[in-house]
């Protein structure tokens, strides 16, 4: 089963709940953690595995064989990224815009350009404690995370319960983070920006047919707005984290909530419960 | 005209509440939401939507099924697996239109998508620039450089001093457009692991773009050994430490009550912002 862990807004607690999670499930299940956050991963941060493998992560560009290049101008007009331009007798390559679709190479009618890698960032995997983990990092200055988040979804074991750690956001890197999962947490806060940016993360993970639940975190502060509109959009709230400043304490210090608090071990187990049979549920009444 | 952008890596950290209250203090300057993802800039200020424009860009495959002769080649060499069962899935196509030139059948057609909302408003803290990525939608970075490039427009109409971007989390795409030739960034950080970490990130972002950098550290009492490394960090790469906010719940309750900390109350973090936006000021004009 693919567990994703989304928010819409940013700082509400993604990471302390995936992190959490893996931890409360590695003694009665095998588990794999991926963080599919790789503009700002720091689910390491909190499970410090032992890293044991690192790989670069690059998408195919266009290198141009002047020797060969008549200048046509062919794959200027097939970009559909403005990542390569012909002027006079020169063709300029911009790497940092090409998402490496491979249409000018192709469609090159001289056979003039051939693909390099150009590196946007690394994949690295190793274990903590029987936790399988692998997460993405996007290189500083590179705009695109969609492709290192492809890149650490190819190490999706399905022999284990996979938990994901997403980016904030409801954009492209949320979105290729959360498809092709079982069942999408959001994690959000009692407040209007929680509220609001819920709302936008419900529509997308509505959109890609996820099943969902929500996790509430620092009740207390805020108001009640957010579990009336989860009342009635018939959303689950599957757990609720009170605002506490111990808590708080635990994560500035890079301590797993489960760890730090080892009560809250036996309520993620109970969560993680509660979404066993709403996807059983799902996958049951689909086979009806 | 100057442009600050606050930024933060990491998300949650206050750059809307703090923007919020800069939008209060300063005078003579135009708002800019660049977190087109998941705006919430609005919340603070009740805006009234004076322009509404389509965001339209990018484009998606589609195949047209009589024409399609189920040859199969478009599947085979879409580097997006966005093809399957001579279907075209919108999500996953990245728009590049490969498949469309090289249908032997004609049969494929790139539409263009419409992929958000922008909008003018009017607010009693000046005009605010903002936009609503369409729910899924790529090309944030696009949408975040009209909102700049809108935003520009209104100041030099309105000879406006200051322009005032709310930057979206991360360091990717939209962030490396929100912060792209602007004169200043805010970095707001809090005293946390993860904090410190995203805030080398986004520093190292800045750098790499050639736009100076100030921090804010937000909740500084909730750890004071990592706000002490946090200045540390700052001091070794000659950034400024520009502000130290405690952590209060007034920022909160001034939230739940749709205005911002300046208006709603005159206590610690008030203050604090206060003597940030002087301090911002300085650097602007110096």
């Amino acid at each position: 089963m693919i567990i994703s862990v989304a928010s819409g807004k940013g700082g509400t607690g993604k990471t302390l709940v995936a992190a959490s999670l893996a931890l409360s499930l590695k003694d009665t299940y095998k588990v794999q953690l991926l963080d599919c956050d790789v503009e700002e991963p720091n689910d390491h941060i909190f499970i410090k595995p032992d890293i044991t493998r690192s790989e670069a992560v690059s998408i195919p560009v266009p290198a141009i064989d002047e020797k060969k290049c008549t200048h046509c101008g062919k794959c200027a007009e097939v970009c559909a990224y403005n990542a390569i331009a012909v002027v006079a007798e020169h063709v300029l390559t911009f790497p940092e815009l090409c998402h490496g679709c491979g249409a000018c190479s192709y469609l090159c009618p001289e056979k003039a350009i051939s693909e390099i890698p150009n590196t946007i960032g690394k994949i690295e995997t190793g274990e903590a404690d029987g936790i399988i983990f692998g997460h993405g990092m996007l290189s500083i200055g590179q705009p695109m995370a969609p492709p290192i988040i492809r890149k650490v979804k190819t190490l999706i074991d399905k022999e284990r319960t996979v938990i994901i750690d997403s980016s904030p956001g409801t954009s492209c890197p949320v979105v290729e983070a959360i498809k092709g999962s079982d069942f999408c947490l959001l994690v959000t806060e009692p407040t209007p920006f929680g509220l609001n940016d819920l709302i936008l993360a419900v529509e997308t993970v509505r959109q890609l047919g996820v099943p969902f639940g929500v996790v509430l975190n620092r009740i207390g502060v805020g108001d009640s707005k957010t579990e009336e509109y989860c009342a009635k959009e018939n959303i689950p709230i599957l757990l609720t984290i009170p605002l506490d400043t111990e808590i708080a304490r635990l994560y500035s210090r890079g301590i797993p909530l489960v760890e730090g608090m080892p009560d809250w071990k036996s309520k993620f187990r109970e969560l993680f419960d509660n979404i066993k049979e709403i996807v059983d549920e799902g996958s049951r009444s689909l086979k009806r | 005209m100057k442009e600050v952008v606050v930024l933060s890596g990491k998300g949650g950290t206050g750059k809307t509440s703090i923007i919020g209250s800069v939008a209060v203090l300063s005078r003579k300057r135009v708002l800019a939401d660049c977190d087109v993802d998941a705006a919430d800039l609005h919340l603070l200020l009740d805006p009234s939507i004076e322009e509404k424009h389509e965001f339209r860009s990018g484009q998606v495959a589609v195949i047209d099924k009589d024409k399609c002769t189920q040859c199969g080649l478009c599947q085979e060499l879409c580097r997006f697996d966005a093809i399957k069962d001579y279907t075209v899935d919108p999500i996953s196509c990245e728009g590049c239109g490969f498949c469309s030139h090289i249908c032997p059948a004609d049969a494929i057609v790139m539409e263009e998508c419409k992929a958000g909302d922008w909008f003018v408003s009017s607010t009693k803290h000046g005009p605010l620039v903002h936009a609503r990525l369409g729910i899924a939608e790529e090309n944030s970075g696009k949408l975040v450089a009209l909102v700049r490039q809108q935003a520009k427009e209104i100041a030099k109409k309105k000879e406006l001093n200051y322009i005032i971007s709310d930057g979206p989390p991360g360091i990717g795409c939209p962030v490396i457009s929100s912060l792209s030739g602007a004169s200043l960034a805010l970095i707001v950080t809090e005293p946390t692991l993860s904090g410190i970490h995203d805030l080398e990130r986004v520093l190292g972002v800045c750098k790499h773009f050639g736009v100076p950098a100030i921090v804010c550290i937000n909740k500084y009492d909730l750890n004071e050994e990592n706000t002490a490394s946090i200045r540390e960090y700052c001091q070794k790469n000659g950034v400024d430490v520009a502000a130290m906010i405690p952590f209060d719940n007034e920022v909160t309750e001034a939230m739940v009550r749709g205005m911002t900390v300046v208006e709603h109350s005159d206590g610690r973090v008030a203050k604090e912002i206060k003597s940030l936006w002087q301090k911002i000021e300085q650097k602007l004009q110096g």
